[in-house]
């Protein structure tokens, strides 16, 4: 099987103090995601901030612990799992972080940032760290004589090419990419998605990639999973999803997204207000009071993610088209 | 007459090894009513060019011009007295990251009238008046409440709001964004562009729009102003820029985009920006393009038609180009 992660109904909860006397509220960070990843495959993940991608980010990589459902990785069950067990899974999943700039430690030289996963994670000696850290600084594009330099001497593209070769230190089979190349300019965000998808083939590596520019995630994704405010509002195939957008937000983020084409005609869908604070989601449907076709059923029940034109999307006004009608 | 019109403007830094050249003879002029967009990559000079219009560089900083008039009036020769009358009324700016531009130990009211009371003429009621109108007018709900708030009370779009708010305090003839919606979420950036073009079209001020996304551009911009390594490489009406593309730099970065992308991988743009100590003899681009030839290598091209190459692409092919064996 090539499925490495397979997870359902993923929460996350924490409890957020508001003051000696007040009870402590919860925040739903991440409310019921399911979904798997397969190896040389790319999930996506999208939304605007707040919506939850990076705490999914931080459950796949064992970060932390999920609060409700079950994450399986590599065939073992991590929720209730022993310490043990977390140690010998956290090296087939790796990290890639947003901000380059501050990833990466800036007093130490790039050769032992590199070879610090090895020091850690295994046995292996001097001197086939110093080999593979050379090898896997050659597969990254960076050259030989940047072993001993310093961070502050690389551009970001670099950096972040730096970064990828140190989470791919450990071999991993999972490698999340969050946010990756949104602090690079764009002749270097061209440079460092065609790295990832040569490393893709290379390595065999499934990816979780967080973004929220949909330009980059059409590109790169096979699986697209949009969210809002810790709700995943629609999954499926990256064609069906934006060939075929069913979820008013879905549809709203894609028409915000500016196209590099004068010549495009403009209908926006502009949607109205903010995100609301995650502390006091609306009720029913969270994404209702921004929604532009809103209707009965919206602001009390919470829509359930179900199958509809190949995809899965959890909205009352696609899935229950008969009440649509009426209430029009 | 043009509103602003600046003629090789040259702003140099002062730094420990000799003098860095940010902006190297770059002209710009912006006529009543136009929206210019300025694009190019980080370290590319176009937050510095527009800073030096405001008077905002610091003292290390040497600024030099043949042309630096608005309005027909010398920036550059009058009294500093007479320009901060202009500065702040009828040149404003609108700056990046909201967040960091504004002033945590005020609140937003009180930042928005400064600039009433500096320029205007308007007692304490009119200009409490003025600054409910502002923030209704870039849509921000519930006014009167939110001039008591603090920066940090409100969200990032809300916050650049204000800014908005703060620069179209005294109804400027020319606005400067500089990346105004960088920092923010797509939904939020569709609605803050879509109501700076509103204002804009309102009330027929002048916009310069600084970005680095080829999507802002081809949704708002009329004319383009294409910057590289400090220098202006090509203008041309947006509809022009992005069809026909002349010089080989804006047709790298476009065919970057992954939007434009043909197959899996991206036509990236080799190499990264010059630097200070990296500077090529020849023209900027030439270590990373694809036509460059010994000549682009060693002598600084002429401006033709708007556009700063030797071979300028007409159609997508270079002009009196040797041929693609001379160019390797």
């Amino acid at each position: 099987m090539s499925i490495v992660v397979t997870a359902k109904n993923l929460a996350r909860y924490y409890a957020v103090s508001r003051g000696t006397f007040a009870r402590p509220a919860t925040l739903k960070a991440l409310d019921g995601a399911s979904f798997t990843l397969e190896r040389g495959k790319t999930l996506a993940v999208v939304g605007e901030s707040g919506c939850g991608k990076s705490t999914l980010a931080r459950l796949v990589t064992m970060i932390e612990v999920p609060t409700a459902g079950s994450l399986n990785i590599g065939g073992e069950e991590i929720v209730g799992a022993s310490s043990a067990t977390l140690r010998a899974l956290r090296p087939k999943v790796q990290i890639v972080f947003q901000n380059p700039y501050g990833s990466l430690n800036p007093r130490q030289k790039i050769g032992n940032a590199l070879e610090e996963p090895l020091l850690v994670n295994s046995r292996v000696s001097a001197a086939e760290r110093t080999d593979r850290a050379r090898a896997m600084m050659e597969s990254v594009g960076l050259r030989p004589e940047h072993y001993d330099r310093y961070p502050h001497m690389f551009s970001g593209g670099q950096r972040q090419r730096i970064a990828i070769a140190r989470a791919l230190m450990l071999d991993p089979e999972i490698l999340v990419l969050d946010e990756p190349v949104s602090a690079l300019d764009i002749s270097i965000q061209a440079q460092v998605l065609n790295l990832l998808s040569d490393l893709q083939q290379q390595h065999n590596l499934a990816y979780l990639f967080i973004s929220h520019d949909l330009s980059v995630v059409r590109h790169i994704a096979n699986e697209v999973m949009v969210m809002y405010l810790g709700r995943v509002v629609e999954q499926g195939a990256r064609d069906s999803v934006f060939g075929n957008p069913q979820h008013p937000y879905t549809q709203a983020l894609l028409s915000a997204t500016p196209h590099p084409d004068p010549s495009r005609k403009r209908d926006r869908i502009l949607l109205h207000g903010e995100l609301p604070s995650p502390l006091k989601p609306p009720a029913g449907c969270t994404f209702h009071p921004r929604c532009p076709k809103v209707f009965g059923p919206c602001s009390t029940f919470n829509p359930t993610l179900l199958e509809h034109e190949g995809s899965l999307v959890a909205c009352h006004a696609v899935n229950e088209p008969k009440a649509d009608t009426e209430a029009a | 007459m043009a509103l602003l019109d600046i003629k090789n403007l040259t702003v140099e830094f002062k730094t420990a090894s000799g003098w860095f050249r940010a902006v190297d003879n770059v002209s710009v002029t912006v006529d009543k009513g136009e929206v210019l967009a300025i694009v190019g990559e980080s370290g590319s000079g176009k937050s510095v060019s527009m800073l030096a219009v405001m008077g905002l560089l610091p003292w290390t900083a040497k600024v030099t011009a043949d042309r630096m008039q608005f309005e027909g009036q010398d920036l550059l020769s009058m009294s500093s007295k007479a320009r901060r009358k202009i500065i702040g009324k009828d040149i404003a700016m609108i700056f990046q990251e909201p967040m960091s531009s504004l002033n945590p130990c005020f609140t937003v009211g009180f930042q928005i009238t400064e600039a009433l009371k500096a320029h205007l003429d308007m007692d304490r009621q009119a200009r409490r008046r003025r600054a409910v109108e502002l923030l209704t007018l870039v849509g921000i709900p519930a006014p009167e409440q939110r001039l008591s708030s603090f920066p940090h009370q409100l969200s990032g779009g809300m916050n650049q709001r204000v800014m908005i708010a703060m620069a179209i305090a005294c109804s400027p003839k020319l606005l400067i964004a500089d990346e105004p919606t960088t920092a923010l979420d797509v939904t939020i950036q569709a609605q803050i562009l879509e109501l700076l073009v509103k204002l804009q079209k309102e009330t027929g001020m002048g916009l310069v729009l600084i970005t680095h996304s080829m999507g802002v551009v081809a949704e708002t911009a009329e004319r383009v102003s294409v910057q590289y390594a400090g220098q202006k490489v090509e203008e041309q009406p947006v509809t022009g820029l992005f069809n026909d593309p002349h010089h080989p730099y804006t047709a790298a970065l476009l065919s970057a985009l992954p939007e434009r992308a043909k197959g899996r991988k991206l036509p990236s743009i080799p190499g990264v920006v010059p630097g200070q100590f990296d500077r090529p003899n020849g023209c900027l681009f030439a270590p990373r393009c694809q036509l460059a030839t010994d000549l682009c290598r060693n002598s600084v091209p002429m401006r033709v038609a708007g556009t700063l190459c030797h071979y300028p692409l007409r159609n997508g092919k270079p002009d009196s180009h040797p041929g693609k064996e001379q160019a390797a």
